[in-house]
């Protein structure tokens, strides 16, 4: 089988962004991409446009995102996966080169969340779970991931102020992206002090809605090495799945079963271990969740996440840099964005390209991107 | 739509499981149940996984122990006025789980994970039907 590289990457910065359009964000994206990988968009056989619909006013924007691209008449379509789109949108690309059809293939992934009034984002956030059972109850994005928060805290001792932990790694990690959103350090105590959201999770334990574009250029083999003469490999990939509603779920509710279903797929087609792994992009759209992914993804043992994180272990020089771009809680959620976002930090760092947070002598990345409350799971490796 | 009523707020009306809004009404918590394989569904379901039988329903008791719990600060847009209010997670004794409102009477230091609790059937304001946990 002929090996898939991910040869360009772009991002904008995340941040509130009146003063442009879904197409606008995802051009710029697409134009750091196309310029790094050193391409034009004329190689470009496919594209894949990642975000979640429900926050767009343009229905099926992937029809005029390729258009304002330049993209026509090659194949268009969008992929929705909530917060795992453009996680996903990769595995369909890297198909797409694997199965022949094509060659090359973009995948980009946006999302504009302030283009909805706060009432209608309340609307829609209103409907995140399953609306037959559980929304009629005034369910929550961040109360679904405090109940696990709490059952997490109660079966394993995990504290507030672990969880305080991670905000305060990925925010002091943002300083040092330029396109992180959020750009100042904060305190355990900030953390613990911040206005409660959904106990046990506090202001700081949450990402924030955020607008941006990632955009990943996908190649096969000889391509790639025509193009470039450092292509990162896609060498592992998982996508799995959980039930949606939590009562059809694990009673524990302390562990996302699809993050370690997609964990195991990924590392055995990539043929490595957890311990191999030099650094990881982890799904922390809550700082509980972020816990939750050091145990399910194999980093520590299950029930060990919060002490793993106050001890710094995933700190730059610790047993495994987590986040060091700021994660989805400091450098932003464009909930489309975010999976071809932690992509990128990784391309960057194992092309020995991250400046200031760069892991000496990085080989092998890993990415996690989580859709929704829990039930999709997407797990990509990536090797140089 | 008879299962129009259920929840303080319904996004879905149109269901094959309108029986579960009739006994709600009638105060009675209602799971499905396979005839073939046995499983045991809440909420209940039209169909079983299993892919061989019909489904009948079957009356829960309502008496259950506390999984999980949260209390909501910051709510949609239709639960605004209701905040702060508890959401939790329960097992019943048969065996399933229900994500339900539990009393807001409930100090959350009187809450323990592991407490005995039972579902409450309730009828609200303008006819509609709900359920809750409350302490038992």
């Amino acid at each position: 089988m002929s090996k898939i590289a991910v040869i360009g990457v772009g991002q904008t910065k995340f941040s509130r962004r009146p003063d442009a359009s879904i197409k606008e964000i995802a051009f710029e994206a697409f134009k750091e991409a196309v310029d790094d990988a050193q391409i034009s968009t004329g190689d470009i056989q496919a594209s894949i446009i990642c975000s979640a619909t429900h926050y767009d006013k343009q229905r099926t924007p992937a029809g005029v995102i390729a258009e304002y691209l330049g993209l026509n008449p090659q194949p268009t379509f969008n992929v929705e996966a909530v917060c795992a789109s453009s996680g996903v949108g990769l595995r369909i690309g890297w198909s797409f080169i694997s199965s022949g059809l094509h060659d090359v293939v973009a995948v980009v992934g946006f999302q504009k969340m302030t283009e909805l009034s706060s009432a209608e984002v309340q609307e829609v956030m209103g409907r995140s779970g399953d609306v037959m059972w559980e929304s009629p109850f005034g369910t929550t994005m961040p109360g679904y991931f405090a109940l696990y928060a709490r059952a997490h805290m109660q079966k394993y001792g995990t504290k507030p102020e672990q969880l305080a932990k991670v905000a305060v790694k990925n925010r002091f990690y943002a300083t040092k992206n330029p396109k992180a959103m959020f750009q100042k350090e904060i305190t355990v105590e900030d953390v613990l002090k911040s206005r409660m959201i959904a106990s046990p999770l506090r202001r700081y334990d949450c990402c924030s809605n955020s607008d941006g574009a990632a955009c990943l250029i996908l190649a096969r083999e000889e391509f790639a090495r025509k193009v470039t003469s450092n292509p990162v490999w896609v060498a592992g990939l998982g996508l799995a799945s959980s039930p949606m509603t939590l009562t059809s779920r694990d009673t524990s509710l302390s562990s996302f079963n699809c993050s370690a279903e997609a964990a195991n797929q990924a590392y055995k087609m990539a043929g490595v271990t957890a311990s191999d792994i030099d650094l990881a992009e982890v799904h922390d759209c809550f700082t509980i969740t972020e816990i939750i992914n050091y145990e399910d993804l194999g980093f520590c043992e299950r029930g060990k996440g919060g002490s793993f994180a106050e001890e710094g272990q995933t700190y730059l020089g610790g047993k495994i840099p987590v986040n060091i771009d700021g994660g989805l809680l400091a450098k932003g959620h464009p909930v489309g964005a975010t999976g071809a976002s932690q992509i990128r930090t990784l391309v960057k760092q194992l092309r020995g390209d991250a400046g200031e947070t760069q892991v000496n002598d990085a080989k092998i990345g890993l990415a996690h991107n989580l859709g929704g409350i829990g039930m999709y799971c997407a797990v990509t490796i990536l090797k140089v | 739509m008879s299962f129009g009523k259920f929840g303080k707020v319904s996004y879905v009306s149109e269901t094959k499981l309108q029986e579960f809004e009739k006994a709600l009404e009638a105060g009675r918590i209602m799971g499905t149940k396979c005839k073939t394989c046995g499983k045991l569904y809440f909420p209940p379901r039209a169909d079983c996984t299993c892919m061989k039988g019909d489904i009948e329903w079957v009356e829960l008791k309502g008496n259950c122990r506390l999984l999980t719990y949260s209390t909501i600060y910051f709510a949609p847009a239709s639960f605004r006025y209701e905040v702060p209010y508890i959401l939790a997670v329960a097992q019943f004794e048969e065996g399933p789980t229900v994500l339900a409102p539990l009393n807001k009477d409930l100090k959350e230091d009187e809450i323990e994970i592991g407490m005995s609790l039972r579902l409450i059937p309730m009828e609200l304001a303008g006819g509609r039907v709900i359920y809750e946990l409350r302490k038992i």
